[in-house]
């Protein structure tokens, strides 16, 4: 394992502990600008995190330690996630240690946690957020695995830098299964991000809440950690659907001209994602909790039909 | 000639356990004697066993001809590296299971302690015999030895009646399994009269007589492993017997039945045709399908895990389809990896469900109750039982960085691959299968949230419940011993593959390791670093170091307090436990997107009811498509048949004189 490598990766920790509130900051600046209010500042949820850190903990005088130690994993497993994904270079030394299965079984790692933790103190909310937020995840789940599967067998590989490389070798056509798999992992990133149309990440209503359900209960430094994380969770997805999608301005091994690039490069992507998240959040309505598993059901369909094109192109 | 001394080894296990079950029958009421004496000691036999089939793995084949049986017909026992590889199952499982035994057995709980440890022991030394069998007669006499040894646990509490239902239910099935299985067994030999394995071995049986024996095989070792849709007696049985029986009969004895499809198809047809695999992709992908999702709808806590028992069946049986459709086309490398994850899963399987099975036996004995809408909060109350079934909840859920999580992700890796078929068509039909296991995986993780949400987070739903009490020291060693399993083969896994890998290398010809490395102790590679790697330790000590990293930080720069509240619930001033979600709640999402799985009654209030009750059944609908037509049929030929008794010695008689009649006339004819 080389400096270089190290240096790269807690350099790719602290863009995306800095950029994925960032990122969260734009993408409500964006809405705030679309549906015509006045934006908080981009700062805003640094603002949020510190002023939640400072607080104390108020816990339920249930709450077993696996309800304590639950935000910390979830943080944890976003953080590790968001370092996985090559996002600024292909040349990191965590890359080996999980592939894109691995990605998925850390989304899957902290929803258990975080659900688990939901159903710790035993309120109503609590559990119904639980519940909704494993249907979510087992019917995006697979979908994500399929649109990752796809991208895998392009390249012949299931790791993630691998994928990078070799899609972003190749010269710009609109290959049709990644096409598919490229509206696939849409709706999947809506989804499990607690976006517009599935859950909206700005309502207290008891009867539509999903992801604002299961943290109905931490405050003080534990909400900070799961917002924080649910934010470098945005950033994971984004950075996924980047490498897969749109790869080009990535850092490969040993190239440190494009290293220096790639932050700038990579900064002017998020901020279109963030533009076009906006768009999507500010144009569809929310759906009923019951049509969601349509929703998703689609989204698993087309990331089968992405794997199926390919089988039968080639491409 | 070869060494004998890992087979005598075996065979002494095999023998001391015998012992120790008659032991426990010469005083079956002395509980003590039973508990505190006969089941360590039957544990150590256990660890024994482990070490010898641990070694017996890479090492050849052992024969063995013990003096036993009808004159002319001895016992031949072998053992190789796949009968070696599953004795290791048995042995691992078994060593927790009977160490918890020790602690969990009680008397009055229908048959006496001492009973239970003979038919204990039997069934112990019967898998084990299945697994060293050398010809027909030894598999088929154990066979049914473990089928009536089993029998006799489930119906350990033989006067509830249910109970006997399920023990008459498993033992039909369990015979017309063994039926077909003796049938295939007919096949192989292929009219030599010798039913030796040996001799099956080499027979060349022309396709059509290999494909029969084969389907026989897979319909009488599938009624055997609960493969659809043989399964209806799994879901009964398994929650029937008491806990550590049904963490032997889920973890182990569903093992042996996989056993006895890979010896068949590998071993003793050795040449299969790619059709087989597309069934047994098929048939496990629907198992495993109808499995997790009948488990998603479970109330009874037992019943869930039986049917997340079906659901890894089916998951195994599909690791075997493509290991078949990989070595019909002679693309041996990736026959071996799927073999592998295959071979894995059922070791992991073994581990994390006798796990899970003895942790509800504790919350059994502990609370009385088996019904997940009347548990709740068992965390606090139970602390011991409470943090090894989360390992064993995120081993079976298949979540990084579980032992589960190892073989899921090596089984879709050998789904991802496989671009060389030469059959277009299936090449395209594989991935769908992928996306099958994909969904799958998911639900299991839903089921298991589910599982252990309800019944040891939250506030307990019954009053009682703050009386219920820990494991006692033995049975918390046996948790403690599969958590330690389900854990160390999570982080460690490329040993255990390299110690799997003699297993492949034999059946289909090629190892993993012979294309390559597995990879080494850091990461596990099985086909090349650039195709796909994998590395639970630095995953582990990731994680750990940034929630370590987290933790320390947030401490520094901020602060530690904590203020203890009621919990806040929306501001809500009313809040009882019976507002936390049900089992059924919980299940619900499930019956209303899959519900042409179910048959389902339901009774919902209306508005004017005074007294509303809510309640919903769900049955299997193959009950009623599949076995109560057939019980109908059965029913109506016995009764024409019953025609011809007529109870009188002159009617018989007469049978008789027309039988002999007719028999002349053939002779001579």
């Amino acid at each position: 394992m080389r400096l270089e490598g190290i240096a790269a990766q807690v350099f790719s920790m602290a863009a995306a502990l800095v950029l994925a509130p960032l990122l969260a900051g734009w993408v409500g600046q964006c809405r705030a600008w679309l549906q015509n209010r006045r934006a908080p500042p981009l700062l805003q949820p640094f603002r949020t995190l510190h002023k939640l850190f400072h607080k104390e903990a108020v816990m339920a005088h249930e709450a077993s330690p696996l309800y304590r130690a639950a935000p910390y994993v979830v943080f944890a497993c976003m953080l590790l996630a968001g370092m996985i994904v090559p996002t600024l270079s292909t040349d990191l030394p965590l890359a080996p240690a999980a592939d894109a299965i691995a990605l998925v079984g850390l989304f899957a790692l902290a929803r258990l946690f975080i659900s688990l933790a939901a159903m710790d103190v035993g309120t109503a909310f609590g559990t119904m957020g639980a519940r909704r937020e494993m249907l979510i995840g087992f019917l995006a789940e697979p979908a994500l695995l399929m649109v990752l599967f796809t991208a895998s067998l392009l390249s012949s590989s299931t790791s993630l830098a691998r994928i990078v490389e070799s899609v972003s070798r190749q010269e710009l056509a609109i290959l049709p299964s990644l096409a598919f798999a490229g509206v696939a992992f849409t709706m999947v990133s809506l989804a499990e991000n607690a976006r517009i149309p599935v859950d909206n990440p700005a309502t207290h209503l008891e009867l539509t809440m999903i992801h604002e359900a299961l943290v109905l209960e931490y405050s003080g430094r534990h909400l900070a950690l799961l917002e924080w994380a649910a934010a470098l969770k945005l950033f994971a997805y984004s950075c996924t659907g980047i490498a897969l999608f749109f790869p080009w301005g990535v850092a490969h091994a040993r190239d440190h001209v494009a290293l220096a690039l790639a932050l700038p490069v990579l900064v002017a992507k998020l901020a279109a994602g963030g533009v076009f998240l906006a768009l999507i959040e500010t144009t569809l309505a929310k759906m009923r909790i019951f049509r969601v598993p349509e929703f998703l059901a689609t989204a698993f369909l087309l990331g089968v039909l992405a794997l199926l094109v390919h089988m039968l192109l080639g491409a | 000639m070869i060494g004998t001394a890992a087979i005598d080894g075996v065979v002494a296990v095999v023998t001391a356990w015998l012992l120790l079950g008659m032991a426990g029958a010469v005083r079956p009421r002395h509980f003590g004697f039973v508990a505190r004496v006969l089941f360590p000691a039957s544990a150590g036999a256990s660890l024994v066993l482990a070490g010898l089939a641990i070694g017996a793995i890479p090492a050849p084949p052992q024969v063995s001809i013990l003096p036993l049986g009808l004159p002319g017909l001895p016992f031949h026992l072998r053992l190789d590296a796949l009968s070696a590889f599953f004795l290791a199952v048995l042995a691992l499982a078994s060593a927790g299971i009977s160490i918890f035994g020790a602690g969990y057995f009680r008397t009055g709980e229908g048959t006496a302690p001492g009973m239970i440890c003979l038919q204990y022991h039997m069934f112990l030394a019967a898998m084990a015999l299945v697994l060293l069998a050398d010809d027909a007669y030894v598999f088929m006499v154990s066979w049914e030895l473990m089928a009536l040894a089993s029998f006799f646990l489930v119906t350990t509490n033989h006067r509830v009646p249910e109970i006997q239902r399920a023990g008459y239910l498993y033992l039909l099935i369990a015979h017309v399994g063994a039926i077909a299985i003796l049938l295939a067994f007919g096949v192989l030999q292929a009219g030599t009269g010798d039913y030796t394995f040996q001799n099956m071995r080499a027979q060349r049986l022309p396709p059509f007589a290999a494909s029969a024996a084969f389907l026989l095989a897979l319909f009488g070792f599938g009624a055997k492993a609960g493969l659809l849709p043989l399964h209806a007696w799994l879901p009964e049985a398994h929650p029937a017997a008491p806990s550590p029986v049904s963490a032997l009969m889920s973890g182990v004895m569903l093992k042996t039945a996989i056993y006895g499809m890979l010896r068949v198809t590998f071993d003793l047809v050795a040449a299969p045709l790619w059709w087989w695999g597309v069934v047994a992709l098929a048939l496990g992908l629907a198992t495993a399908l109808f499995g997790v999702v009948f488990a998603a709808a479970q109330v009874d806590m037992k019943r869930l895990l039986a049917y997340s028992s079906i659901e890894n069946i089916g998951l195994l049986v599909m690791g075997m389809g493509l290991a078949i459709v990989f070595h019909a086309y002679h693309m041996d490398s990736l026959a071996a990896l799927a073999l592998t994850a295959m071979l894995l899963h059922a070791l992991n399987h073994a581990l994390f469900k006798s796990l899970l099975f003895l942790g509800t036996g504790a919350v059994l004995h502990a609370t009385q109750e088996r019904n997940l809408g009347k548990l709740g909060g068992l965390l606090r109350y139970m602390p011991w039982v409470g943090w090894t079934m989360l390992a064993g909840v995120i081993a079976s859920a298949g979540l990084p960085p579980s032992n589960g999580f190892v073989s899921e992700w090596l089984l879709l890796q050998s789904f991802l691959f496989t671009g060389g078929l030469p059959n277009p068509y299936l090449g395209m039909l594989v991935p769908l299968f992928a996306a099958g296991v994909a969904l799958v995986a998911a639900l299991a993780g839903y089921v298991m949230v589910k599982f252990f949400g309800v019944i040891f987070l939250g506030r307990p739903r019954e009053e009682r419940l703050a009386q219920a009490h820990d494991a006692g020291r033995l049975e918390r060693l046996g948790l403690l011993w599969l958590t330690a399993g389900c854990v160390l083969i999570g982080i460690f896994p490329v040993p255990v593959l390299d110690l799997i890998d003699p297993i492949p290398a034999t059946l289909v010809g090629h190892g993993l390791a012979q294309g390559g490395r597995i990879g080494d102790w850091l990461v596990l590679a099985p086909v090349s670093a650039e195709r796909a790697s994998y590395s639970p330790i630095v995953f582990v000590i990731a994680t750990l170091a940034l929630m370590g990293l987290a933790f320390v930080l947030v401490r520094r720069l901020f602060h530690g307090r904590v203020r203890r509240a009621a919990p806040w619930d929306c501001g809500f001033p009313l809040q009882t436990a019976r507002m936390q979600d049900t089992a059924e709640g919980f299940g619900q999402p499930i019956r209303q997107i899959f519900e042409p799985f179910f048959r389902m009654q339901r009774e919902l209030p209306t508005a004017f009811d005074t007294a509303p009750r809510y309640r919903v059944t769900v049955e299997d609908p193959l009950w009623h498509w599949l076995y109560l037509p057939i019980a109908r049929v059965t029913d109506r030929v016995s009764r024409f048949i019953g025609l011809l008794q007529r109870g009188r010695i002159s009617t018989y008689l007469f049978y008789s004189f027309v039988t002999l009649v007719a028999l002349l006339f053939l002779t001579q004819a």
